[in-house]
């Protein structure tokens, strides 16, 4: 079965982790991506499924064979590089048949390959050129054109957006999409952006601190976070994450959710959960974003901050106080300590908010 | 207004550079042109127009031809082995080996001699009998060669010199070409299965043409331009075997004192170097610069 499959894969360097018993599976023709702030070793991992560094210790299967030990060019994979890693003196026909020139494929099949390639990711008129004589776009796609050439099962993509500016990258995020779905490809695609990683994955497979925080659906991320991590990392603005202090238990919404175990717990909500009413949490608006379709609004409650999405335009004045409601069933709940989802402490009681 | 006033700020701010490049440059060149048309003055007889007559005792001069074939013999060989030896060095220096800055200090260390202490180490190294490759050469019963002393010898003797305290110093070009070489551009030559050598002749190598073309320039520069050894070793003999143009317009000059046929074999050298200059700068610099 086409896929990747890693096994607890660990890579130290000088005592320290940058990747942490990371397991996963994806499978055939999925795209996944591999999402984390800088520094959550999102991309050590890809470099180790690349055969770029090699693993303290665990496996890395490829295509279901065991590729732990195998040189990068054994492993029957592509990649395309964050950098794309261009060939400077080479025409871009060149740089996407050298891999097929390498490996000794006839000229004639090069060629009809090439032709198919460079028709895909229309780069028919410029295959003479250098690569310094394209834009951003078009040396993403002669490094996608030099990846896809290979035909392996098998691409994995190093923040490949993060070099184009903000058209530009949504453009070829659904051109990358539809490439993948076309060609059946498994893809393991490394972002930041968690923007990207939502809207372009089937999978996505979501870092920090070298370990695996959340792994599963987009949806499955938005609407069940595993951790306060998770709950912050996707999702703009935000989800608001509050301490369930007794001032907000006081108030209407609060003690629909009231502390039971020792422990503190915090409260979850996304912005666009919120709603202005007549009652509820008291609030005063602070600040409001306009992004067109919607607006951002920032309210303080008690000490804690609020933000708050509403269609449209911004309808409050700093200021103005306000009331806050939402549903019981949109509030998430997690471990103060730990920041990992629990479940609510008293289920009897949420109803009433309902 | 402005733009006059930035006109002279910019003719002030260059004019100390000209005035140096004017009088140490471009005016000995034009002078030594000048001379190269006069008669060597001697005694009372000031110098007296005589055209080309010094260009074609040129041509008709053996130890000229000589000195020219010397040279050629010289670059031709000098060039190619040291840019070798130091691509070969700058590689295996930035593989990641092991004492990897003693190894560089080691092989730059002969670049940081004069040519003169080089030429004093070198003597008792080429010593018939007692020099070190003799000693090295006498369990093999290869001894007593005098290899300075044998017109066969000679120039070859000078040539390894050379290539000894070129190639350190071409070295660390390469390795800042080397260096400056994406190691993504690497990973992604492997990842396509190229073999080392593959790697080396598809990606690396045509990295480095400028940097080879810059060096071998320099090089070839270097190779008409430095005779300190030749004065300290052998002063040309045996028999003309290491005359060097620059030697020879050096023995013409400052021993035969005959100065205005130096000025033409001047003349000469400048041209050479200046249409090397002109094949860097007009002809390979294009094709190989990427960006």
């Amino acid at each position: 079965m086409p896929g990747i499959e890693v096994d607890r894969l660990v890579k130290e360097w000088s005592g320290t982790r940058a990747v942490d018993q990371v397991s996963f599976k994806t499978g055939e023709a999925e795209f996944v991506a591999l999402l984390g702030p800088s520094g959550c070793g999102k991309s050590t991992t890809l470099r180790l499924i690349a055969g770029l560094e090699s693993a303290n210790s665990g496996r890395i299967m490829i295509a279901g064979k065991d590729v732990t030990e195998s040189p990068a060019s054994k492993r029957n994979l592509s990649m395309v590089f964050q950098s794309y890693a261009l060939f400077p003196h080479m025409s871009v026909a060149e740089n996407i048949v050298f891999g097929l020139s390498i490996r000794g494929v006839a000229k004639a099949d090069q060629n009809k390959r090439l032709a198919a390639i460079a028709k895909l990711l229309s780069l028919s008129h410029l295959l003479d050129r250098k690569p310094s004589q394209l834009s951003g776009g078009q040396q993403q796609r002669v490094a996608l054109g030099r990846a896809l050439i290979a035909e392996t099962p098998v691409c994995l993509l190093d923040e490949p957006l993060s070099n184009l500016d903000a058209q530009l990258r949504s453009e070829m995020r659904t051109e990358i999409r539809s490439l993948q779905r076309r060609l059946g490809l498994t893809m393991l695609f490394v972002t930041h952006d968690q923007t990207e990683a939502m809207s372009m994955a089937d999978r996505i497979i979501l870092m920090r601190n070298g370990k695996v925080e959340q792994s599963g659906e987009p949806h499955e991320l938005y609407e069940r976070p595993a951790s306060t991590f998770v709950a912050r990392f996707i999702g703009t603005p935000p989800m608001n994450v509050v301490e369930l202090t007794s001032s907000f238990q006081a108030a209407e919404v609060g003690q629909n959710a009231p502390i039971s175990s020792s422990s503190p717990v915090l409260m979850g909500i996304r912005p666009e959960d919120i709603q202005f009413s007549d009652s509820g949490l008291r609030a005063v608006v602070e600040s409001s974003e306009y992004f067109g379709a919607d607006s951002v609004t920032l309210c303080q409650a008690g000490d804690q901050k609020l933000l708050v999405r509403t269609p449209g335009r911004p309808k409050l004045e700093a200021g103005a106080a306000v009331h806050l409601r939402w549903a019981a069933t949109s509030a998430h709940y997690f471990d103060a300590e730990s920041g990992l989802r629990c479940d609510p402490p008293r289920k009897e009681l949420r109803l009433q908010q309902a | 207004m402005k733009a006059s006033r930035n006109a002279i700020y910019g003719g002030l701010l260059l004019l100390p550079a000209a005035i140096l490049l004017w009088t140490f440059t471009f005016q000995p060149i034009l002078t030594t042109i000048y001379h190269s048309l006069f008669s060597t003055p001697r005694g009372r007889r000031p110098a007296v127009f005589i055209g080309l007559d010094h260009y074609e005792t040129m041509i008709a001069d053996p130890v000229f031809w000589r000195a020219v074939s010397n040279n050629l013999v010289y670059a031709l060989t000098t060039v190619p082995l040291s840019m070798g030896l130091a691509l070969a060095m700058a590689l295996l220096i930035n593989a990641k080996i092991r004492g990897q800055a003693l190894v560089r200090m080691a092989y730059f260390t002969p670049t940081v001699l004069p040519m003169v202490a080089i030429a004093n180490i070198w003597l008792f190294f080429y010593a018939p009998d007692y020099g070190l490759i003799d000693q090295l050469l006498r369990p093999f019963g290869l001894s007593g060669n005098n290899w300075l002393g044998n017109p066969e010898t000679a120039l070859p003797a000078l040539i390894v010199i050379t290539i000894w305290k070129e190639a350190g110093f071409f070295m660390i070009f390469y390795l800042a070409a080397l260096q400056q070489i994406s190691p993504s551009l690497l990973e992604a030559a492997d990842l396509e299965g190229a073999s080392p050598w593959q790697r080396f002749r598809r990606v690396v190598f045509p990295l480095l043409m400028p940097t080879t073309l810059f060096v071998s320039i320099n090089a070839v520069i270097g190779a008409f331009r430095l005779v300190d050894h030749v004065v300290a070793m052998t002063k040309g003999g045996p028999d003309n075997a290491t005359t060097l143009l620059l030697f020879y317009i050096y023995q013409v000059g400052f021993s035969f004192w005959d100065t205005g046929y130096a000025a033409a074999l001047t003349v000469v050298l400048l041209a050479v170097l200046m249409l090397i200059a002109l094949y860097q700068f007009g002809y390979a610099d294009k094709r190989i610069h990427y960006r």
